[in-house]
């Protein structure tokens, strides 16, 4: 599993990139969790509010920071 | 009810005498805060389930293609609703231009969104009654508006950042969200602003009561009254540094207006505070080129100071 975790560096993104691997710990999976900041790639993924939240190239959900509990839910 | 909470606290339980200095401040504070924090709590909520029915990415598929004029007037509209945050400025910018959206409908959008919030409306209400909160809105709208049109007509799309254009934008498919997690979006929503602007709104309306209290009247009609010509640029000017603390400036603000600021200059400084931001026009020289940029908020400046001149005179 790849999970990309998109936002231009702002406190929320670093809030969501936290909570999601808190989510994995507490799931007990291993993913790969990358913090993607650069604006051409965030716009390949149609994401217009951030931060955002990819998992295998999938938009789940972007423009909050969803709790970690809602995200152990995506995860499974 | 609320003011005669207030009354009882600061009057029968603390022992203050009506009408002492220390007496009015505090009870003028206490009231404050209950109702601005009773109107935030309620509206954000409300706003926070209109809004999670306006993603961006509708907003950008109903602007997509408009024309001028017709264009300005929805994007304006549509900026009281669409969530924005000036992080995802960026973004946002890219996305509609990339649709199809044209520039000067971009940017009615990117002054309506920040400048007619609910935040400042809300404070507005609570503080200075419905016909100012109205009077903001309206005029609000219109600057939006008349902003993007002009920025329109100079026809500046060579100013955008050149890789803008060349950007390869997805599409994310939009969720449409169940009334469950619409509740749920507005909860956390409305908990995570409270939290992040109660200490300004305490802030702002102890100062408030402070001057309230302590000011003598007619203390600022001299240097901010109606016919002091230079108090409205100086106040919009005041206002690029004050960023995003509508919730503390307007209690502030709603005091000075007591000791004689003008309520035209005073109409000025809050939009200032709220649409022309020294961090958001950093953020939105990623996509900007300086010119622009300038154009942008030269622009929205004339307009608000426009604006503030026009209510010195008619009010």
């Amino acid at each position: 599993m790849k999970i990309e975790v998109l936002g231009t560096g702002c406190a929320k993104c670093k809030a969501l990139y936290e909570n999601t691997k808190r989510a994995l710990e507490e799931s007990g999976k291993s993913a790969e969790v990358a913090k993607v900041e650069d604006i051409p790639s965030i716009m390949k993924y149609g994401v217009m509010s951030t931060p955002a939240l990819v998992i295998d190239g999938q938009v789940k959900f972007s423009g909050k920071v969803a709790s970690v509990t809602e995200i152990m839910g995506m995860l499974s | 009810m609320l003011k005669s909470f207030a009354d009882y606290i600061v009057f029968t339980l603390l022992r203050l005498l009506p009408g002492s200095r220390g007496g009015e401040a505090l009870d003028f504070f206490i009231y404050d805060t209950l109702k601005i924090f009773l109107l935030l709590t309620t509206i954000i909520f409300v706003v926070a389930i209109i809004r999670s029915s306006f993603p961006p990415e509708k907003t950008k598929r109903m602007l997509s293609h408009k024309r001028e004029y017709v264009g300005n007037v929805l994007a304006a509209l549509l900026g009281i609703v669409t969530p924005f945050c000036s992080c995802s400025a960026v973004p946002l910018f890219i996305g509609f231009v990339e649709s199809g959206v044209p520039l000067g409908v971009t940017f009615s959008f990117l002054i309506s969104s920040p400048m007619v919030n609910e935040v400042a409306l809300i404070m507005l209400w609570g503080v200075f009654g419905w016909k100012i909160a109205l009077i903001y809105i309206g005029t609000g709208l219109l600057v939006a508006i008349v902003a993007g049109i002009s920025i329109g007509k100079l026809k500046m799309e060579k100013y955008v950042q050149d890789y803008v254009w060349e950007m390869q934008v997805g599409s994310a498919e939009i969720k449409i969200m169940t009334l469950r997690e619409k509740l749920d979006y507005a909860r956390e929503y409305t908990l995570a602003l409270l939290k992040k602007i109660w200490p300004y709104v305490v802030v702002g309306v102890g100062l408030g009561a402070f001057i309230h209290g302590y000011v003598p009247a007619d203390f600022l009609a001299r240097w901010a009254g109606r016919d002091n010509f230079f108090a409205v640029p100086v106040a919009v000017a005041l206002g690029v540094p004050l960023y995003s603390n509508a919730a503390g400036v307007i209690p502030i603000v709603h005091a000075l207006m007591e000791k004689g600021m003008a309520i035209g200059t005073v109409l000025a400084f809050m939009m200032s505070v709220t649409a022309l931001s020294l961090p958001e026009a950093i953020i939105l020289s990623n996509v900007l080129k300086k010119r622009l940029l300038a154009t942008f908020f030269g622009i929205v400046a004339t307009a608000i100071i426009i604006v503030g001149y026009l209510f010195n005179a008619i009010l």
